[in-house]
């Protein structure tokens, strides 16, 4: 039962980012990419991720994809006109992203087993954050700490110190922001 | 049996390369800016996907990644689309064959 979700989700996924990068406007390509995401949230409730579910629809399908759609309404573009490269840069393209596509295709295989052999295999790996619990790790910290404590206890201990320079990242956008757009400060 | 605690660590990391590609195929393909930002974004994704299939077997800590690879991202989108403005407004254009200030 779960599978055959994962696969609708991901097959609603795959075939709404085709139409993204394919579609004439900016405008659909926002709107088709909205629905990725929130496909892609579907898939994370079934990877035992509900929290970064929720995240995502919250802030990337609506606060992300809101600011593109602001910002086509402030372009005024009008009348869309194909933008696609000539086929010179197709055919590259295409053989670019089929090189890709093999060598991450590689990671299909990579199986449970072999991560199990792979972590069992690395004695120095003691740090807490990543430690293997016999697999099933998200599941038990769900278990035992609810589904925002799990995500919230290493965030605030194990990676304090990055999230707190997250803060500073923020105000250097927000400020570069306003710089950027603003006519005359 | 390990391969049933997590069945679908295979396949969710399959669609994130799927998902990346397509984002690659975006950006080498199109030539408008605000759908070029689109298909980063798309890649973004990609990566958040095969972070919480392994945080499955690795703990919450690839979750936390994903926070902050959201956080980077709405940075990046709320930057460039403020560069966007500013181009538009010099050159009343989104088309990249357009925009070559640097050429030299």
């Amino acid at each position: 039962m779960t599978e055959a979700v994962f696969w609708v989700f991901a097959a609603v996924a795959v075939v709404t980012a085709s139409l993204c990068i394919l579609s004439r406007s900016a405008l659909s390509a926002v709107l088709w990419l909205t629905v990725t995401m929130l496909s892609l949230a579907g898939i994370f409730v079934l990877l035992s991720a509900e929290f970064v579910a929720a995240i995502q629809v919250l802030v990337y399908a609506g606060a992300v994809m809101v600011l593109f759609l602001f910002v086509i309404m402030l372009l005024n573009l009008g009348h869309a006109t194909s933008d696609m490269r000539g086929p010179a840069t197709v055919a590259a393209t295409v053989v670019i992203a089929g090189l890709l596509a093999i060598q991450l295709f590689a990671l299909w295989r990579y199986s449970p087993d072999r991560l199990a052999v792979e972590v069992a295999q690395a004695p120095q790996l003691r740090d807490p954050a990543t430690l293997f619990l016999g697999g099933q790790a998200a599941r038990h910290a769900v278990a035992e700490q609810g589904v925002v404590g799990a995500v919230a206890a290493p965030l605030f201990q194990t990676y304090l110190v990055p999230f707190e320079l997250t803060s500073i990242l923020l105000l250097v956008a927000i400020v570069g922001a306003v710089v950027l757009a603003k006519r005359r400060i | 049996m390990r391969a049933s605690i997590a069945p679908l660590l295979g396949p969710a990391l399959g669609l994130s390369a799927i998902l990346f590609t397509l984002g690659v195929a975006g950006v080498l393909l199109r030539r408008n800016v605000i759908v070029l930002f689109v298909c980063i974004e798309l890649m973004l994704n990609a990566v958040n996907l095969s972070f919480v299939a392994l945080a499955q077997l690795h703990g919450t800590s690839g979750q936390v990644m994903v926070f902050f690879v959201m956080t980077v991202a709405a940075a990046e989108a709320a930057v460039g689309l403020a560069i966007i403005l500013a181009i538009f407004r010099h050159k009343q254009t989104v088309d990249l064959q357009n925009i070559n200030l640097l050429r030299g």
